[in-house]
Formats: C-alpha cells, sequence, structure tokens
C-alpha cells in the first residue's frame, strides 16, 4: 500500500505510534510542570486546563509567574505572543505544505497541535501534510502533557523533595536540547544564543533592569537579540525553510 | 489565593492558538520580507537561551547540582541527544549531585 493511498485510520495510527514517544517526553516534563504550578497556588483542574488549552511548555512556564505576580493580562498577552512566537514560523512551515485538496476546517485544528515537536516530526515527512497524520501525533502526546501537568499535581507533594527538586531542571534541559545542536552548524545561531543568555544575565543582575518583571525581560531580550541578528545575518528564505525543519 | 486564573488561561490560550492558526489559514504563500523571515528564524533560540540561563540555575534546591546538570545537559545537548534525553540526563546529574551536598 503506498502512503497516497493509505486510510485515514492507518495514517492516524502511524501518527499515533510516532507520537508515542513524544507523548512520553511530554509526561515527564509537564509532571515538573505540574508541580510547579501546583507550588504556585493553582488548582489541578487549573493545570490540566491550562494543558489542555495551550499545549505550550515554556508559554506555560512562564505564565504561572505571571499569574503568581498578578501581572496584567496585557502582558500576558505580550509575553505568551513573543514566547510563542517561534509556532508562527512553524506554521507559515506547514502551509506551505498543504495539501490544496484538504477541507479547510482541518487547518483549525491541525494549528492547536503545533508544537516544536508535532511539527518537527509532521515537517519532515514527504510530501503534502496528512492531517490525520497529524491528529494521531496529538492524539499521543497531548494525553501525556495534560495528564503528566495534572499528575504532577495531585502527587507531587507525595513525592520526595530530592525527586521534585531533581524534576526542577528538566524543562531547561529540553531547552539546550532545541537551540544548542543548530548552534554547532550556524554560528548566527550561536552568538544569538550565547548573546541572548548573556543579556538574561545582566538583566538578573544590574539594579534598574532586574525590576523588570521576567516576561517583559523575556520580552526585551527576544527583541533585541533577534532583531540585530536579522540585520548582521540575515538568512535566505530557502536556508529557512531546510533550517525550520529542525526545530 | 490566586485571582483570575481562569481569565489569564483564556488570554494565554487565545494568543496562542491565534499565533498558530493564523499562519495556517492566512499565509497561501511565502512571507516576503527577508528582515521579517529573519527575525522569526532567530527568535525561538533568543527566547528559549533567555529563558533557560541563569534561571537553570536556581531552577532546583541546590546551585551547585543544578550547575552540574546544566554542565551535563549542555555536553548531551551539543552531542545532539534527543530531547528526552538531555532532559533525563540533566535531572539524574542534579539527584545524584544533591545526594552529596
Amino acid at each position: 500500500m503506498t502512503e497516497r493511498t493509505m486510510s485515514r485510520g492507518t495514517v492516524w495510527r502511524k501518527g499515533f505510534q510516532d507520537g508515542i514517544p513524544i507523548g512520553l517526553g511530554y509526561f515527564a516534563v509537564s509532571f515538573a510542570f505540574g508541580i510547579m504550578a501546583k507550588e504556585a497556588g493553582m488548582t489541578a483542574f487549573q493545570i490540566g486546563l491550562m494543558s489542555l488549552t495551550n499545549l505550550t511548555s515554556a508559554g506555560q512556564f512562564a505564565a504561572v509567574g505571571l499569574i503568581v505576580n498578578g501581572a496584567s493580562f496585557a502582558e500576558m498577552a505580550l509575553t505568551q505572543l513573543i514566547i510563542n512566537l517561534r509556532y508562527c514560523l512553524m506554521s507559515c512551515a506547514l502551509s506551505q505544505k498543504w495539501d490544496p485538496k484538504v477541507p479547510f476546517f482541518h487547518r483549525l485544528t491541525v494549528a492547536h497541535g503545533v508544537t516544536d515537536e508535532i511539527f518537527g516530526v509532521s515537517v519532515l515527512r514527504d510530501g503534502y501534510l496528512k492531517p490525520f497524520y497529524n491528529y494521531g501525533l496529538m492524539s499521543a502526546a497531548c494525553p501525556g502533557w495534560v495528564g503528566g501537568s495534572v499528575t504532577g499535581a495531585l502527587c507531587g507533594a507525595i513525592l520526595p523533595d530530592s525527586l521534585t527538586s531533581a524534576l526542577g531542571i528538566a524543562i531547561y534541559g529540553m531547552f539546550l536540547a532545541i537551540v544548542v545542536p543548530p548552534s554547532k552548524k550556524n554560528k548566527a545561531v550561536g552568538a544569538v544564543v550565547l548573546s541572548a543568555m548573556a543579556m538574561s544575565t545582566v538583566f538578573q543582575m544590574m539594579p534598574v533592569l532586574k525590576n523588570i518583571s521576567s516576561g517583559f525581560q523575556i520580552i526585551i531580550i527576544t527583541v533585541v537579540v533577534a532583531a540585530a541578528a536579522a540585520m548582521l545575518r540575515p538568512v535566505e528564505v530557502e536556508a529557512i525553510e531546510e533550517e525550520g525543519e529542525n526545530q | 489565593m490566586l485571582e483570575n486564573v481562569y481569565l489569564y488561561i483564556l488570554v494565554m490560550a487565545g494568543v496562542t492558538y491565534l499565533i498558530r492558526v493564523l499562519p495556517l489559514t492566512l499565509i497561501r504563500q511565502q512571507i516576503k520580507s527577508q528582515f521579517i523571515q529573519s527575525f522569526l528564524h532567530y527568535v525561538p533560540y533568543a527566547t528559549l537561551s533567555a529563558m533557560t540561563f541563569p534561571a537553570i540555575l536556581t531552577s532546583t534546591s541546590s546551585m551547585i547540582a543544578a550547575t552540574g546538570g546544566f554542565i551535563v545537559a549542555m555536553v548531551a545537548a551539543w552531542k545532539e541527544r534527543s530531547l528526552v534525553q538531555v532532559a533525563a540526563f540533566a535531572c539524574i546529574t542534579v539527584f545524584i549531585l544533591e545526594r552529596f551536598l
């Protein structure tokens, strides 16, 4: 049976299988998120609802800090916009692989599942994007993400402190795994990573700057560093498509 | 008791969904501006890096253990291990180091 003639069910099952490792990884990371959000004062239901409706690691971690500090809704919206702007780039790439014959409403549902990992797996497949493959990936990944955060919220308290402390570093390890490999291949990306880390350190230590809320610190650093890199090292259109697939 | 949690969730979910759905529904061709393309290309690296460091150093109960976890994660990421493996190595390193500190 060729890819083109595969039934929706077969395509979905293939996506589900490919999504299982993603779901397991999500479970571990969102478990740490659940513990963190519970300690910050959110209920397990609120944590599960946030995971289900947002499906984003960095954005949710940042959001808990904003909620605890009673940030304005504008700051919340702007922080999510900046932190999750990478999904815009990924959706742009996916839109280039969209089969004109696939009904429009699939765009609305596939969009919710645009995460670093689901994007990475689905965009690398040959030919047009198959919505049911993405639904398969989402069917494995979403329960992992939502289930992990709820389990973390409910069971985090009964785990020994040594274990919950160690899990606190998990999300940052995942971020490093995303930014470091492309830095090896591309000096401009490496410079962006180092500059952002250096600038973020300065923001944490300088007397006036450290009073700026963490959400706005990230926004300022991202806009300054990414704009500088875009001016100094503009990327070719082809290069974006190629490297976008690795994110 | 935290206030307005559901409103915050609504705001963030709305913004995040719009970011994901607008390009998929509106963009039918390649973006032309090279500056915007390049800016979008660098955004994820800048954001994730700024969020990671120095926050990673205070992400566990001991800063020395976290530094060890950071170094191990950097090495594993440099060797291009998967996201889950890098995260797991960092956690295990912190767990072991905190036993001795």
